[in-house]
């Protein structure tokens, strides 16, 4: 993982500089906040690329899925180029395949994109003092994958770096990947023979490890979890998706600050 | 699907992104409110795998999906490379998958 690069030391570094970093930004809340944090580091720049080259493949099992529910190769592209949010392109095309209305492929698709709207929240104060166009593009590529590294990050800059990094990584493979996918897809078969449906969220897994060295991040998971088990019999897809993000209410009423009470490494593990 | 809805789709999709990043001032969001934000990938990622490997339509089922869930959250605990948990990941679904 990107994260892992910096070394053992880097845990208690995410937990404690995270913290002081959002309050510094909290504090500023004006133009440009002062650089007082470090840049990403080459080796995270690089996992970022490892990163991407793995989505490239979810993006392969998306075109080839998109082609078998009877979009033409320049619709799946199209669609991966301009919706960009793999969890509601891979809902709204499973729900045509499934012989599923327009309307419920909307539906879902749209309850899924809900989350980046809550991702642009998380991203504004680190986009913050950049021009209006620079963030309006950077909407584009306000994702789980870029959000998920940059949130990670220490401070403001590690964080607009690892941000655009990873969106733009993201960006390209995914569009390279779909474009194979919807191609080739006859050459490749069907993607869950290959599995491809367990790689797109164990690909998440990864992604949320970093989250977890801090307690509010792995109380925050855990309530997640257990939204979306409770909420999969009783609520429409997506909804249970959008429901898990209560759970970082409970995360910050109920646990101590991580600088108060953080553990000293992610010993502590999985919740 | 036709074009309108591809396209109708990506509109409505950026309109999304671009609300929280763009829509919502930086010092709205301060204080107990980015530490709040900051929380949301913890939150809504796991709840993405569960519906993604737990589910099928509106019931918990536990399949071939699962047990690449289990392998990737054993590798992603002792920080396995990113690679090697999505690889193993999909090639032990694959392969419990072509077993039953």
């Amino acid at each position: 993982m990107a994260h892992d690069s910096s070394g053992g030391g880097g845990a208690a570094a995410h937990e404690f500089g995270g913290d002081r970093v959002a309050e510094g930004a909290g504090r500023a809340s004006g133009p440009p906040g002062e650089p007082l944090d470090d840049p990403l580091d080459p080796g995270a720049r690089r996992a970022i690329w490892v990163l991407g080259a793995a989505i490239g493949v979810f993006g392969v099992s998306f075109g080839v899925l998109a082609t078998t529910a009877g979009l033409t190769v320049a619709q799946a592209c199209a669609m991966s180029l301009l919706v960009f949010t793999g969890a509601s392109q891979f809902a709204a095309v499973g729900v045509i395949a499934a012989g599923g209305s327009l309307g419920s492929a909307f539906g879902s698709a749209l309850l899924l994109a809900a989350r980046n709207a809550a991702y642009g929240v998380a991203m504004a104060p680190t986009m913050a003092g950049r021009s209006l166009g620079r963030r309006l593009l950077a909407a584009q590529i306000v994702i789980d994958e870029s959000t998920a590294i940059a949130t990670a990050q220490p401070g403001r800059v590690a964080r607009e770096h690892a941000f655009w990094a990873t969106g733009l990584a993201v960006f390209v493979c995914w569009n390279a990947g779909t474009a194979l996918g919807a191609v080739a897809g006859d050459a490749i078969g069907d993607p869950e023979a290959l599995g491809l449906d367990a790689a797109f969220p164990a690909g998440f897994v990864a992604l949320v490890m970093p989250h977890l060295r801090s307690r509010r991040g792995r109380v925050a998971a855990a309530g997640g979890a257990l939204v979306a088990l409770v909420l999969v019999p009783l609520a429409p897809a997506g909804v249970p998706i959008v429901a898990a993000a209560l759970a970082v209410v409970p995360a910050v009423l109920f646990t101590p600050s991580p600088s108060a009470t953080g553990p000293p490494d992610g010993g502590g593990g999985a919740a | 699907m036709s074009w309108w809805a591809i396209l109708g789709l990506a509109v409505a999709a950026y309109a999304l992104k671009a609300a929280g990043l763009v829509g919502v001032g930086a010092r709205a969001v301060e204080g107990p409110a980015l530490r709040l934000a900051t929380l949301l990938p913890a939150a809504l990622l796991p709840a993405l795998v569960v519906v993604n490997t737990l589910a099928a339509d509106r019931r918990l089922v536990v399949d071939a999906r699962a047990a690449g869930l289990a392998v990737a959250v054993v590798l992603a605990w002792r920080r396995a490379p990113f690679v090697l948990i999505v690889g193993l990941a999909a090639a032990t679904t694959a392969l419990v998958r072509a077993a039953g």
